[in-house]
């Protein structure tokens, strides 16, 4: 029944609408199709509203998909929720907690809902919220409440995890923390499916990942895949046009595209090293320096800008351009 | 595994801290049973001088128990449910092993232990005091108490999806407060009352649970005579029913419009 070859979540053909079936209802999410194997930390990202949200209620057992199928650890996460909620581990995007409760007896309420709990003190230890553990919900700021808020879904030692948005609202120390507990979790065989809006956090954490826009998966893959094919980018400023500089033109750059907004220039390239030599070698002879040059191999961050432009109908959006 | 038991006594618990460190809510569950009590024993004696036939002691327990759940149970249940609501407690509880009705049911349990504990210190103390008899069926009493209970909590559940804060739950609740303690027999006896108002007050839904208690300690309700045990049964057959059918009714309307999260 719960054949550990399987992976841990599988969906297909993934439908979930809001309101009426007529035009005034909204479609969240629109055929998604997701596999995460055991074990692996699966990043799901997009821009506000594309539905990652909706999709990690549908995976949790929270709602019943319109349409679609759902396997979590080999049963339906909403018909079976008994069978399915005692092995997951949940962190919604905000936290619930009652404000008047002190921290320890908001653990301890739901050591008392959960199966094979770990101590309450444990789990405030494994978030370093040990030394909080009389302090009234209330008066936790919002990077403790998200971190309470990750105790709790540890509580149970999960063998699927989920975290919508888990570093939203945290210093980047307490990210740093959440991250390396985060990989923890993982090398110890934790299943872990989180959505995020950093998308360094996914760079960093995820064996593969699914890009969602509007409801749909524009692409998926590890990291490298996404990435694979994208450009790199330079970007520099040139001197003022005049005196010695008056006719400056840029050499040919092949495999390059290069666009200006006034002395702001910015070359995409599949060839960075070349395009690079290049640049620097004209720059040298005609003793031009280049301002505020800055040279990057694609990243996860331009890819997902290109993608969702690209899915959006637009052209890609100019990556770094301050103006 | 958890079980049933412990996870609504891990809820309760967390509820009854949280009762205990409310003002308001514990004003209302602990001051107005008796606040209402010393109201309600004058508008019952001057009632008994215009109908000579009202068992005053009787009409005083019934409306006593009337009150205690009325304020104790359903106003600070709609307005916890109202409160866990807004805090996005219920929508985090919803991710865990607790079913829904667990979660209603759990935050319920201090209400629900303390209206009990009331009851029982009121009930003995107007034994001793009034000198009443012992309850003639106290199964039919016990019984009323649980479908009294089995109808406020759901009926919390459901005016708390009508409320948007815990400060309005006082407006919200207004309605069933009302037509109870008017209409239910708790502020005016529905046997002073003329006949055809008190067959219709007879059908509401608060009226026939707080009719069975009634039955249940004195063996009638001034409308029907009062018997011994055995004769209970018959005389509070129609009342068990349909007390048990408002329950029914009180469940599917919560279950059809209760709210797990604040609208948006």
């Amino acid at each position: 029944m719960t054949d550990s070859s399987r992976p841990a979540v599988e969906a297909v053909g993934l439908h979930r609408r809001y309101g009426p079936a007529d035009g005034a209802g909204f479609d969240a999410v629109r055929g998604l199709d997701l596999t995460v194997h055991r074990g692996e930390l699966f990043a799901l990202l997009g821009t506000n509203g594309a539905g990652k949200t909706s999709t990690m209620e549908l995976l949790e057992g929270l709602a019943a998909p319109t349409a679609g199928g759902i396997r979590v650890l080999g049963h339906d996460p909403y018909r079976e929720r008994a069978a399915v909620r005692p092995r997951i581990g949940i962190m919604l995007q905000e936290s619930g907690f009652p404000g008047e409760l002190t921290v320890a007896e908001a653990v301890r309420c739901w050591v008392g809902l959960t199966s094979r709990a770990r101590p309450a003190d444990e789990a405030l230890d494994l978030v370093g919220l040990l030394d909080r553990r009389t302090v009234r919900v209330k008066q936790l700021s919002g990077g403790e409440r998200r971190r309470l808020d990750l105790a709790v879904a540890l509580l149970g030692r999960p063998e699927l995890l989920f975290l919508d948005e888990p570093s939203t609202g945290l210093d980047p120390e307490a990210r740093a923390a959440v991250w390396q507990l985060v990989r923890e979790l993982r090398a110890q065989g934790t299943t872990v499916l989180l959505t995020t809006h950093y998308l360094e956090e996914a760079e960093e954490l995820a064996d593969r990942l699914l890009i969602m826009h509007r409801g749909r998966a524009v692409v998926s893959g590890t990291v490298a895949e996404v990435i694979a094919g994208r450009p790199s980018r330079i970007s520099f400023e040139l001197p003022e046009r005049s005196g010695p500089y008056g006719d400056l033109t840029l050499p040919p750059l092949p495999a390059a595209e290069v666009t200006a907004t006034g002395r702001r220039v910015t070359v995409r390239t599949t060839r960075l090293q070349e395009t690079l030599t290049d640049l620097l070698g004209w720059a040298a002879r005609h003793q031009v320096a280049l301002g505020a040059l800055d040279a990057r191999s694609a990243s996860l961050e331009e890819a997902f800008l290109a993608i969702a432009a690209e899915a959006a109908g637009a052209a890609p959006l100019p990556i770094g351009d301050p103006r | 595994m958890t079980t049933v038991t412990g996870r609504l006594l891990a809820l309760g618990r967390a509820e009854a801290a949280l009762l205990l460190r409310n003002r308001t809510a514990l004003f209302t569950a602990l001051l107005m049973p008796p606040l209402m009590l010393a109201a309600l024993r004058p508008i019952l004696d001057q009632q008994r001088a215009t109908s000579p036939g009202l068992d005053l002691h009787a009409a005083l327990v019934g409306g006593l128990a009337g009150i205690v759940l009325l304020f104790v149970v359903y106003y600070t249940l709609t307005a916890a449910y109202v409160g866990r609501r807004s805090e996005l407690v219920l929508k985090r509880l919803r991710t865990g092993e607790a079913r829904d009705g667990e979660i209603l049911l759990g935050t319920a349990v201090p209400a629900v232990v303390l209206a009990v504990l009331q009851l029982a210190v009121l009930g003995a103390a107007s034994t001793a005091l009034l000198d009443l008899p012992a309850p003639v069926n106290p199964v039919l009493l016990l019984a009323g108490l649980v479908l009294a209970l089995a109808l406020l909590i759901p009926l919390a559940a459901l005016s708390s999806a009508f409320t948007r804060t815990v400060e309005s739950a006082g407006l919200t609740t207004l309605p069933v407060l009302l037509v109870a303690q008017f209409g239910s027999g708790v502020l005016f006896p529905l046997e002073t009352m003329p006949d055809g108002l008190a067959t219709v007050c007879r059908l509401l839904p608060t009226t026939p649970a707080l009719r069975l208690i009634r039955i249940g300690w004195f063996g009638g309700d001034g409308s029907v005579p009062a018997t011994g045990f055995l004769g209970t049964w018959s005389a509070a057959a129609p009342a068990l029913l349909l007390a048990a059918a408002w329950a029914l009714v009180a469940v599917w309307a919560a279950h059809r419009w209760f709210r797990w999260e604040p609208r948006r």
